[in-house]
């Protein structure tokens, strides 16, 4: 895996500053750069007060739900009956999203402190980290990391745990990731209860997306009043985002800005707008479960929670796919339909066997041979997988198929009609 | 769950319920069962097939009723037009995979997928043919179970079943989205002895009985409340039959016994109830030799031995006797010095883990309990020494009887094993399909069963048979059904006194504690 690319100087560098450094992920390197001074800060307060200052910081969980990191902590009982346990998203299997990659690759430090400190916020005296199976090297980042910070003491009695996850999406959803901890299929679970209640081995149990983590130290260190002032749109909306940025630009990379940044101007300034000769065409701006949005959505949309909702879409885990006017929505609408169904667990009827369904109509339209009816099947197809399951994989499945068709249905009809080459899907 | 009842409201029906109560089982006190699959009341809530999704006001998603508590003024409507459209939705996702061979399915006729599609579905599917169907093998899965994968709408409850209920998780889920299966353990198979239940908890024709298998359709099937006889823990069951032949045993749910469970050897424990070699009318002995003859002249031989005979009489009761012959069969020698005895068959004790103080009992006799509140002891051995010198020996239906006597045998029984050749008398009777009667299981629980198919020739019940005896000896009139029998039963017996078959009904009722006998 490369290098970091320098920030560009529209990026607002926190989380991302040392990347690329590698004495940064030693523990005397990070010691060094400011390292876990948050932490100490943290443990010389009382929990509720930690848990106030990320509630007023107005930071929002960055693994795709944006839910208030704050609230969520302060979920958890008060007064502890039972052991609390701290688990750390990292399995980033999100189509288009690498950012959380990037951090424990480079600064692997920053969510060992953040996790140090939620913990702490929230009286656990475990913490796991869920890692992606298929991230050997930032496992290996982390281990030692982990190995190092542990025989310096840091962490006092807060044991941490690395789980290294076996490859399935689906074990990033956060009751699913708990039984994949637990050792049983990574099933999502119906809830209530809330892992606050009953969360992973059935104790209270708070889980953070890395990046989310990452952040929480610089809140403790520059106080929650700087935090929430990063902030260029809506107010609900604060501090710094990792956009993972893939597809069809000059310069795919991880970039940070501040919330409310214009997608418009990540996508033609800091990625280098399109390939030459190409223009835009559409854009999914938060991992592969989003809706697509169209040129013009891409153009005016505000890279924050309420921003991109206002377009339609949603922010997501902040993976941005971009697309080109080469590009064949109805394959890539296909290829995701066939992402979803490939990862579904199995559980609830409607994404087990609607995401099977919608790929093969999708392949079936794609070779020539699809029919009229086939787009309005889709639609009530996905309307029938919409908000009716137990996670959101089968959602997630029926958004780029339901916006696809709304925006770019002349692609699919060109397929049904014979206008256009089929393409036999493998 | 708590004594607090929560109000609430089921399609404009208001009903009442404890705390705690899940909206799918209020729902059928409002008289609305709500459609689903993965959800069993004796299994954990897996909240998966997503069939019984209902619209609750003030709600912004339609909630799965299976999964959501009842709370105080919630308005549940299981028939807006949300709620419909998604049910037919998910018959329509589970019918695309599913083989619709109903013909030659065993399932068909009592299958929850053909009676939901049948009310809820859609007339005509919108799979292209030209899609293929997944398709998997039918898998061995165990003793009496098969798994046919193709027909599987993974509900889980076989697999919630065996981890939950059996604790012997041998049963998962394989693979993931719709490559998925009901996977079996590579080292292990489906022998767990109560393992059968996965068949019954089987919503469609997935996982199948081999003893079961293209016997019968499920329209053909006569159904009769029944009590089962493998063991003294009484589980109460159904017993179909098909044009008078029994074919199948399944569990009847009862809290209480058996919750909704059987054992496999209660499960296979009905062949005898069909055996073709009965005895179909009453044998008296004749110059050395059985001859079959009418009741009344059987009757009259039997009063006349019994007038002319001494004092001492042994009984040998088989502990599958009804209630009701076996207190007939002791009031018969009413004044004389009786002796009586049971013999109990011992088996291995296999207990369902999951289900407190159920298991299939080492002690194979289904009414012991009853035979001991009437006076039959357990001293066998004793009262196969005493009838060696009694006057008049009575077995009833017990076949192994060793029994040597220089007194007069009756036999009454429904088959006719070699030593009852000796007999003075045999008097057929029915078995426990063929009338109704009641047991008392291991815990004192009297519990009724009703009669599944008519007896052969001129058999009768052993209460008919020796309440009839007993008239004809002058011991006052005799009773003309199963209920009245047990009304006499129950006036003569402390411990069983003020129940009748009304009280009982068909999950029973424990007797007040038996005096000392």
């Amino acid at each position: 895996m490369g290098y970091p690319h320098k920030p560009h100087p529209k990026e607002t560098v926190l989380l991302s500053r040392y990347f690329g450094e590698a004495d940064a992920r030693t523990y005397k390197g990070w010691v060094k750069r400011g390292g876990y001074a948050a932490l100490e800060q943290a443990r010389a307060m009382e929990p509720a007060r930690v848990v106030d200052i990320v509630k007023e910081s107005g930071l929002r969980g960055r693994g795709g739900a944006g839910f208030p990191t704050g609230l969520k902590w302060s979920f958890m009982p008060k007064e502890k009956k039972k052991p609390h346990y701290l688990c750390v998203n990292a399995d980033e299997s999100e189509p288009g999203t690498f950012k959380d990659r990037e951090i424990m690759r480079w600064t692997p430090h920053a969510l060992l402190e953040g996790t140090a400190i939620a913990a702490h916020a929230i009286q656990a005296e475990v913490a796991y980290i869920y890692i992606r199976g298929e991230f050997t090297e930032p496992l290996a980042i982390m281990d030692k990391a982990l190995t190092d910070a542990r025989s310096a003491g840091v962490f006092g009695n807060l044991k941490i745990h690395l789980h290294r996850g076996a490859g399935a999406y689906i074990c990033g959803e956060e009751t699913a990731l708990m039984n994949s901890i637990e050792g049983k299929r990574g099933n999502p679970r119906i809830k209530p209860p809330f892992p606050a209640a009953a969360g992973v081995f059935g104790m209270p149990t708070t889980i953070n997306n890395v990046e989310t983590l990452a952040a929480v130290p610089h809140i403790l260190t520059k106080g929650a009043a700087w935090y929430k002032g990063l902030s260029l749109a809506s107010p609900k909306s604060t501090g710094t985002k990792l956009f993972s940025v893939c597809g069809h630009v000059q310069h795919p990379a991880n970039y940070e800005v501040t919330m409310g940044f214009p997608l418009k101007d990540l996508v033609y300034e800091l990625c280098g707008g399109m390939r030459p000769g190409r223009t835009l065409k559409a854009c999914i701006p938060g991992g592969s479960s989003v809706p697509i949005l169209d040129r013009a959505e891409t153009e005016s949309c505000l890279l924050d929670y309420e921003g991109v909702v206002e377009r339609g879409s949603m922010l997501g885990s902040g993976g941005v796919i971009v697309f080109d006017d080469s590009t064949d929505m109805v394959y890539q609408i296909m290829r995701l339909a066939r992402f979803y169904a490939h990862e579904s667990c199995a559980q609830c009827t409607q994404c087990r066997e609607g995401t099977a369904w919608t790929t093969k109509i999708l392949e079936r339209i794609l070779a020539g041979q699809g029919k009229t009816a086939d787009l309005d099947l889709l639609l009530d197809l996905s309307e029938n997988m919409t908000g009716k399951t137990i996670c959101v994989l089968s959602d997630s499945c029926a958004a780029p198929v339901v916006s696809g068709i709304k925006k770019f249905r002349s692609e699919f009809e060109d397929y049904i009609a014979g206008r256009r080459k089929p393409v036999m899907v493998a | 769950m708590s004594d607090e009842l929560i109000n609430l409201t089921i399609d404009g029906v208001p009903v009442s319920v404890p705390k705690g109560t899940l909206v799918i089982e209020a729902a059928k006190q409002a008289g609305v069962l709500v459609p689903h699959y993965c959800y069993h009341p004796g299994l954990p809530v897996a909240g998966v097939c997503r069939m019984c999704l209902v619209e609750i006001e003030k709600q912004p998603k339609l909630a799965i009723s299976c999964a959501t508590q009842a709370a105080e003024g919630m308005v549940v409507n299981t028939q807006s037009a949300a709620a419909k459209s998604a049910r037919t939705g998910v018959l329509e996702f589970l019918l695309i995979n599913h083989p619709l061979d109903c013909p030659i399915c065993d399932q068909a006729g009592e299958c929850e997928l053909q009676d939901f599609t049948f009310q809820e579905g859609r007339a005509g599917t919108r799979y292209s043919p030209d899609y293929p169907k997944r398709f998997n093998p039918v898998e061995d899965f165990g003793p009496d179970v098969l798994y046919v994968p193709n027909r599987c709408i993974l509900c889980t409850r076989c697999v919630r079943f065996m981890e939950d209920v059996a604790q012997e998780p041998v049963l998962n889920v394989s693979e993931r989205g719709d490559r998925a299966y009901i996977g079996v353990h590579p080292e292990t198979r489906l022998d767990h002895p109560w393992a059968g239940n996965v068949v019954d908890l089987c919503p469609v024709g997935s996982l199948l009985s081999k003893d079961f298998l293209h016997k019968a359709r499920a329209w053909e099937l006569d159904k009769t409340a029944s009590v089962c006889t493998g063991c003294s823990q009484g589980c109460n069951v159904t017993l179909d039959t098909r044009e008078n032949v029994v074919v199948r045993v399944r569990p009847r749910p009862n809290l209480e016994v058996n919750r909704y469970f059987i054992c496999d050897h209660g499960r296979m424990n009905y062949r005898w109830m069909n055996r073709g070699d009965r005895i179909e009318a009453p044998l008296v002995r004749r110059g050395g030799e059985l001859h079959a003859t009418d009741w009344q002249d059987a009757f009259e031989r039997v009063t006349t031995m019994l007038r002319g005979a001494g004092p001492r009489v042994v009984a040998l009761a088989s502990p599958r006797a009804s209630t009701e012959a076996l207190f007939f069969a002791r009031e018969l020698f009413r004044g004389l010095d009786w002796t009586g005895a049971f013999q109990v068959v011992m088996g291995e004790e296999a207990s369902l883990a999951g289900v407190p103080d159920l298991a299939l009992r080492a002690e194979r006799a289904p009414n012991g309990r009853g035979a001991e509140l009437l006076g039959y002891g357990r001293d066998y051995a004793a009262a196969l020494a005493a009838a060696e010198s009694a006057a008049v020996v009575l077995v009833l239906d017990e076949p192994d009887i060793p029994v040597r006597t220089a007194g007069a045998l009756i036999y009454a029984g429904t088959v006719l094993p070699e030593r009852a050749r000796d007999a003075e008398v045999v008097l057929p009777i029915v078995n426990v399909a063929e009338e109704d009667g009641c047991f008392v299981n291991r815990d004192g629980r009297v519990q009724r069963y009703a009669q599944a198919k008519p007896a052969p020739g001129m058999a009768r019940p052993g209460w008919w048979v020796f309440s009839e005896l007993g008239a004809a000896l002058g011991h006052g009139e005799p009773v003309g059904s199963a209920a009245e029998a047990f009304e006499r039963v129950a006036q003569a017996i402390d411990a069983l006194r003020g129940l009748s078959y009304e009280q009982l009904g068909f999950l029973g009722k424990v007797a007040a504690a038996p005096v000392a006998v």
